[in-house]
Formats: C-alpha cells, sequence, structure tokens
C-alpha cells in the first residue's frame, strides 16, 4: 500500500501535501513519540499531557491489553502479566538474557526468540513491542489527526542483526511503515546539529538507564557523518544506583535484608542519586523491618538507617562506572583515528548524564564543557523526528546526508572454529563485501556456510548469526571450487548473505532472520574481551591452525594411502597408519606441540612413499599422460596463497 | 556511467596515485547525496535496491581510493599488472632481514609492556612508510614502472601489518592500564 510516492530523488512534493511522520524512540523503560510541526520537531504528550509512554505492557484474561501508565499500575500486583523492559528481549533466545530466573515471568524458549506466557498466551517480544508501538502511533495520528505516512524507530548504536530485525518486525506488526532504523546516537547528534548548525567533529555520549554508546561523528555541510561507534552495554544509570546501595549497607552494617527493605533502599539510594544533581548532600532515611516486625513480632527489629550521602563521596563510589565510559570513548576515538583535542563538542544524552562527576569527567577528558543544550530524555525522539521528515521527503530548506556504520564486525567461520572478517565494524551503510573461499575435501559438494557478528577470533566468542548450506557444488579436488560468499549490508544495518560457486554458478541466498541475537552485556563484554584477551586468543588460534593443518596432512595421507597403497611394503603401511593414529589422539588434546611433534614424525614417517609417488608420476608425466594430481595441487596452493596475501 | 565503471571514473578522478582527497570526499559526497537510499525511502523496490547498489558501489570506491596502499593496488590491478603478492621470493634479503628487527624490537616492546617504547617505534616506522609511499608515488605516476610499484606495494603490505600489529598492542596496554 504506497502511500506516497517519490519518483526522482530531490523533486519537490505538491505544495501543502505535508507527509504526517513521526520519529519514535523506543526506549527500555520509556518510549516517546516526536515529530516536525511548523518547522519545530516536538514531543507529543498524551491525553494527560504526559510526554513519557511507559515501556510496559499489561495482557488482560479477557483479552484486553494495556500499555503504559495503565500497565504500570499493575506491575506489583499482577507481574507475570505485566512486561516491562520488553527491549532487552528482542531478538533474544532465553539463555542470552541475564537474570532470567530473578524475573517474574514465565518465559517459554521458542526457537530464536524467547516467548513470555500471559493469560492471552505467548507473546514474542516482537508482539509486545508491537503493542507499545500501536499506542505510540495511535497518539500520532490523534495529534496529526491523519494516517502516517512511516515512523523512523531509533535502536541503540549497539544493536545487532536480530533486535534491529525484531524492532522492524514489531514496526511492521503495528502497521507501522518504517521509513529507517536509526542509531540513537545518530538521531541526538541530528538534533543537536541542526539546532546549532555544528560544523565539525562532535562526540555523543549516550548514557541510558542500562546502555552506554559512544558515537563521533563528522558534522560538515549538509552531511552528517559517522566515524565510529563503540559503548558498553552493560552501563547505565541503574549501575550508579547500585553504588549507592551497596555503600549504604556497608555504612548501616546490614547484611540480610528482606526483598521489600532492599527494594525500599534502592529506591532511596535513586533518589539520593538524584537530589545530589543539585545538592552537595543527599540524606538517605529509611525505616526498615517494619512488615517483618508486624509479620512475625518479636523476631526482626525496626531499625533505622539514617546516612548523609556527599557528593564526594558518590563521585568515589562511582568512579570506575565513570571511567569504563571514558575507556569505550578511548577506543572508538582510535578507531576513528583521532584524538580528544580534536572533538569540538560533547552533547550530552541519556538521564544519568545529569550527574555532576559524569558531566565533570566528561568535561576533564575532552578539556572542554560537555554541551547539554538539549533535554537529554527528549533529544533521541526529537533527532528522528527530524529525520523521519526529511525521509518522507517534506521540505523545510534543510537537506541533508545521513552516514552511519556498523557496530559490530561481521564475519565467516573459516576451517577450525576461526573467524574470517569480512565487514569490518565501523563501516559506512549500506556495505557490501565478498570473500573466496574452496572447498577443504576431494569431492565436497557441499558448503556449510556460519555467519557471525563481533571481534573475537573464535566462532565460539562470537555471535551466530545465521547458518545454510550451499549444496551442489559440483565435485572437484579440494581447493579446486571457488565460492564467492557476498555480505551486503543495508542501509538499516540488516544483512543478506549470497552464496555462489563461481565455475558453476551454483548459488544460495539468505536474509538473516531474526533467529539468534546476542543480549547487549554479550556485545558489550565481546568487544571489551576482544583485547583483554588478545594474547589468549593468538594462542588458541596457534592451537586451532595446528590441528586444523593436522587435519589436512591426515586426510592427505588416507587419500595417498587409498590410492597408492601398492608402491609399499605391508609393514611400510602399518608404520605410517600407526603414526596417523597417534596424530589422531593428539589432535583431540590441546597440546600444540605434542601435535606438532606427532605432525613431523607422520611426515618423515610418509617421507619415502612420498618420493615413491612423486616418481610414480613423473614417470607418468614422461610417458604424456596428464596428471591430474600435479595440476591439482598447484591450484591448491594457489588459492591459499591468494587468499594468504589478500588478508 | 553506470555501476560497473571504474572507481576513478565514478568519482571523475585522474587515475593517478596522488590524488586530492579533499576532492575525493566531496566528489564521494555529491555522489552518496544522488543515491543514498535515504534519498528513496518511498519509491519502488527496483529503485530502492538500485539506490542500495549505488550507495555501496560509492563506499567502497571511496574506501578503497581512500586508503593508500588499497589505491595502488587498485592502480595495478587496472593496469593489468597483477600483484602476485605470493612470490614473496621477490622481496628482497635485505628487506626481509629489517622487517625481522622490526617484529623483534615490536615483540619485545610489546611482552616487556613498555608503551614509549612501542611508540617510539611506532613513529620511526611511520618515517619509513612516508618515505617508501613516496617512491611508491613516483613509481606509479612519474616512472610508470609497475613491477617496481608492485614491489614498493608489497613492502608497504608488511609494513601497514606490523603498524596495525603495534597499534593493537598499544591498545591492549591502554586497555589493560586502571
Amino acid at each position: 500500500m504506497p502511500l506516497f510516492q517519490i519518483s526522482e530523488p530531490g523533486e519537490s512534493a505538491a505544495p501543502h501535501q505535508h507527509r504526517l511522520a513521526v520519529g519514535i524512540d523506543l526506549g527500555t523503560t520509556n518510549s516517546l513519540i516526536a515529530t516536525m510541526k511548523s518547522g519545530m520537531a516536538v514531543v507529543l504528550n498524551d491525553v494527560e499531557g504526559r510526554p513519557l509512554l511507559p515501556s510496559v505492557v499489561r495482557y488482560r484474561a479477557d483479552g484486553a491489553v494495556e500499555v503504559g501508565y495503565a500497565a504500570m499500575r499493575w506491575r506489583a500486583i499482577d507481574p507475570r502479566n505485566t512486561v516491562a523492559s520488553v527491549k532487552r528481549f528482542m531478538g533474544r533466545g532465553r539463555q542470552d538474557i541475564a537474570h532470567v530466573e530473578s524475573m517474574p515471568y514465565d518465559f517459554v524458549d521458542a526457537p530464536g526468540m524467547v516467548r513470555v506466557k500471559t493469560c492471552a498466551g505467548e507473546k514474542s517480544p516482537v508482539e509486545i513491542s508491537a503493542e507499545i508501538l500501536n499506542v505510540a502511533r495511535a497518539r500520532a495520528e490523534a495529534h496529526l489527526g491523519g494516517e502516517l505516512v512511516g515512523a523512523v524507530i531509533t535502536v541503540p548504536a549497539y544493536f545487532d542483526e536480530a533486535q534491529r530485525q525484531a524492532t522492524k518486525d514489531a514496526a511492521k506488526l503495528a502497521g507501522i511503515n518504517v521509513l529507517r532504523l536509526l542509531n540513537e546516537p545518530t538521531a541526538a547528534a541530528i538534533a543537536y546539529g541542526l539546532d546549532n548548525a555544528a560544523e565539525g567533529i562532535y562526540a555523543v555520549y549516550d548514557l541510558g538507564g542500562g546502555t552506554f554508546d559512544i558515537s563521533i561523528l563528522k558534522l560538515s555541510k549538509g552531511v552528517f557523518e559517522v566515524l565510529a561507534t563503540g559503548g558498553d552495554s552493560a552501563l547505565g544509570g541503574d549501575d550508579f544506583d547500585q553504588r549507592i546501595f551497596c555503600w549504604a549497607l556497608e555504612e548501616a552494617g546490614l547484611s540480610r535484608l528482606s526483598p521489600e527493605d532492599a527494594q525500599l533502599i534502592m529506591t532511596r539510594a535513586r533518589e539520593a542519586k538524584e537530589f545530589l544533581s543539585h545538592h552537595e548532600k543527599a540524606p538517605i532515611t529509611v525505616k526498615l523491618g517494619r512488615r517483618a516486625a508486624a509479620d512475625h513480632a518479636g523476631e526482626t527489629p525496626e531499625t533505622t538507617i539514617d546516612l548523609t550521602l556527599d557528593a564526594e563521596t558518590f563521585t568515589d563510589i562511582s568512579r570506575n562506572l565513570v571511567d569504563k565510559t571514558l575507556k569505550a570513548i578511548k577506543k572508538s576515538l582510535r578507531d576513528a583515528g583521532l584524538q580528544a583535542e580534536d572533538i569540538k563538542g560533547v552533547v550530552m544524552v541519556g538521564g544519568a548524564t545529569r550527574m555532576p562527576q559524569v558531566q565533570r569527567a566528561v568535561a576533564e577528558f575532552f578539556g572542554r564543557e560537555p554541551l547539554n543544550n538539549l533535554d537529554p530524555d527528549k533529544v533521541v525522539a526529537l533527532g528522528a523526528a527530524i529525520q523521519a521528515n526529511l525521509l518522507v521527503g517534506n521540505k523545510t530548506g534543510d537537506d541533508w546526508l545521513l552516514l552511519d556504520v556498523i557496530p559490530l564486525s561481521l564475519g565467516l567461520e573459516t576451517m577450525g572454529g576461526l573467524v574470517e572478517k569480512v565487514i569490518p565494524r565501523n563501516s559506512t551503510i549500506p556495505s557490501a563485501r565478498a570473500q573466496e573461499f574452496t572447498t577443504f575435501r576431494d569431492g565436497q559438494t557441499a558448503m556449510s556456510i556460519h555467519v557471525l557478528q563481533g571481534e573475537r577470533e573464535l566462532v565460539s566468542d562470537c555471535r551466530s548469526l545465521a547458518r545454510f548450506e550451499l549444496r551442489g557444488i559440483p565435485p572437484m579436488v579440494a581447493g579446486a571450487a571457488r565460492i564467492r560468499i557476498t555480505f551486503q549490508v543495508d542501509a538499516d544495518g540488516l544483512l543478506a548473505v549470497t552464496a555462489q560457486e563461481q565455475t558453476t554458478g551454483v548459488e544460495a541466498h539468505i536474509s538473516v532472520k531474526p533467529s539468534y541475537g546476542l543480549s547487549d552485556d554479550e556485545i558489550a563484554a565481546m568487544l571489551k574481551n576482544s583485547l583483554a584477551h588478545a594474547k589468549d586468543d593468538a594462542l588458541r588460534r596457534a592451537l586451532k591452525e595446528e590441528q586444523v593443518e593436522a587435519q589436512r596432512l591426515i586426510e592427505a595421507t588416507q587419500a595417498a594411502l587409498k590410492e597408492d597403497a601398492h608402491l609399499l611394503e605391508a609393514q611400510e603401511i602399518a608404520a605410517i597408519e600407526a603414526a596417523v593414529t597417534r596424530l589422531q589422539t593428539h589432535i583431540l588434546g590441546d597440546n600444540r606441540r605434542q601435535i606438532a611433534l606427532a605432525m613431523d614424525d607422520l611426515a618423515f614417517a610418509t617421507q619415502e612413499f612420498a618420493h615413491r609417488r612423486m616418481d610414480q608420476s613423473v614417470k607418468r608425466a614422461l610417458a604424456g599422460r596428464k596428471i591430474d594430481e600435479l595440476s591439482d595441487l598447484d591450484d591448491h596452493l594457489h588459492t591459499r596463497t591468494e587468499k594468504e596475501a589478500r588478508s | 556511467m553506470d555501476l560497473t565503471a571504474d572507481f576513478f571514473t565514478l568519482f571523475q578522478l585522474p587515475r593517478v596515485f596522488r590524488i586530492d582527497t579533499a576532492e575525493l570526499d566531496a566528489r564521494y559526497l555529491a555522489l552518496q547525496g544522488e543515491v543514498h537510499p535515504d534519498r528513496f525511502v518511498g519509491a519502488g523496490d527496483a529503485e530502492r535496491r538500485r539506490s542500495m547498489q549505488w550507495a555501496t558501489r560509492a563506499n567502497e570506491a571511496c574506501q578503497t581510493l581512500k586508503k593508500p596502499l588499497e589505491r595502488a593496488k587498485y592502480l595495478l590491478t587496472l593496469a593489468g599488472h597483477e600483484l602476485a603478492a605470493e612470490n614473496n621470493a621477490a622481496m628482497s634479503p635485505a628487506f626481509l632481514m629489517e622487517q625481522m628487527e622490526w617484529r623483534e624490537g615490536v615483540m619485545e616492546a610489546r611482552v616487556g609492556g613498555d608503551q614509549h617504547e612501542l611508540e617510539h617505534l611506532r613513529r620511526r616506522l611511520g618515517a619509513d612508510m612516508r618515505a617508501r609511499y613516496q617512491t611508491l608515488a613516483q613509481r606509479l605516476d612519474d616512472q610508470k614502472d609497475y613491477p617496481a610499484a608492485a614491489e614498493s606495494v608489497r613492502q608497504l603490505m608488511f609494513l601497514e601489518k606490523l603498524r596495525a600489529e603495534i597499534d593493537d598492542a598499544l591498545a591492549f596496554l591502554d586497555e589493560a592500564e586502571g
């Protein structure tokens, strides 16, 4: 149902034909909807004048669904049917979700994505998010007085394939035409950049409730170009609350608490954090043990915590959280090939950037005061609205180009459980890259293709995105087939993979579907570990390579034995077979040296055999017969060296 | 102009090594401004697909021409001179010896966690590479001596890799501290 048409780029829309478009910040805790009104981006409030739409959905037994504040009231009373923070489950399997045991939901592990069992049936995170988006759409249409042409929906810059695809599917389910998935820090940069006519290199520091994103952008006339993006998705304002909570327990000498008391202290901790944004000291006064005293009179005496947290102490106890964000900034600057002094301004986004120690640390790191001229809670939705307006072709006089990047490298599994990167992180999208691979065994007719996302070298440390098979490769000797695998990432950051055997044209294609996903924690941890474990990886990689090489040697030896056993005496065959067996045993272990030694032994045991085979080949060659083995061997070496040269 | 045009033609730049990178950036942005998928959000499937192909091509072209080593390799390919990088026997023994010394130096500094030494090595390497890139530019643009240029490229491939290793080691030290 094409509601509008742009036949030529840049062609202006008919006058007075304003196309209704919105930006939606689909947040973990709250969502916001914004649009352009008379050339200004504005957040759309609900009928009671509230800008936020709490990202909470409640399913009722009668089939009705409540969303937002209406649902939030039921969190404590009807927790199983009241889903909050569904963003964390998007594109995730049950095993991917942290602290799944401590959540009140009845999770059902479904292939690809977890589901929540409610009184209204099993609901996937995509469906639950769609309920939020439905309300967002209804609010927008009520305000704008017509049907929406489309929406830009924001996602954390760190969102992977599965999470992006799931978000897009949720929008589709809610009947929203997704104009573009837009990275949250990029949306903020648009709002800030246009508002301030900013030019130069800017950083967006986005510290939300549970995630941290950093993006480095080059703003020039009419162009927003993301140079690098990074972050730590297991870091947000909640962690600061947790620090105050722990400090309070220690100060008060408390260890075991009832869940109610713990919740009470946590709430006071959050209030203290917020209070310290504008004051030097914050009182933390909590009366504990009330309920317990009532329930079991005499057992738990009532106690009162009466503490004062000063700004300095808060800074101390949260220092390493702030330092973590600085580390992520350093890494992104390195990726962009820049220094802190190259940054002209730092745009602060997310409620957690209100903390003075965060402001100070960022100011100190960059040697300049951060920019706080836009509401950190709203700036993402505003930027999304501005971009949506541009994408539907409403002319505002301004026109700009947005160039974004992928946050994590995309690659393929190669022999021995190693990952070969095909598209590196921070590549500008849309992006395509092709890589050639070859067969490993003689007569191999199928190739299994495993697509991965992450920075580490081993398959087991990266996120599996998809597996598929290329079948119907004509049987050839190992190394003769030329299989070209193409990765295409579109402007939403979504990946499609194609595999084609070059000599025959046999083809296979897959769009990576939201059947797999990794938790934000995992992505952050993966990125962090890729450096911390670089040394460890190198060792494991070396072992894997040795194992692959050993396997090659064994297969080559067995193939030779099968073909030319007549060149050997029985005891010679036995000696070779014994050496093969020894090597096979060592391959299973993790001692690289043992494998190397066993390989040497096998090479030694087959030396004479190799000579005789070569003699036989030369004789055949002299007899004028074509020696397939020889030319095949050449092909094989050629393919390998070509690949080495590329890498 | 079509999708298969070479990268220099695509940006209408002279087919030389010494390109004006500011000009490259300007042409790249101009092209993206026309073809980027954001310009075709409301268009039909075929147009949108075409837009993605063009934008992808523009990104690939810009990335290739922006990095001097990639640009040199691409020029050699266009000149019909395949790199034959597997033929490392063509590397001079003196260069290979020098390589081993560099590598040893980097390894030692890395194991010893000597950030200062790594930075020193990186600066020295940078100076060495700048000189080699100048030679490469002469070989490609002035002398049009492709076999000699290919040799420069092969050497620079080694050195770029070495520089990346130093950067990784520095990043690792940076990450480890604190």
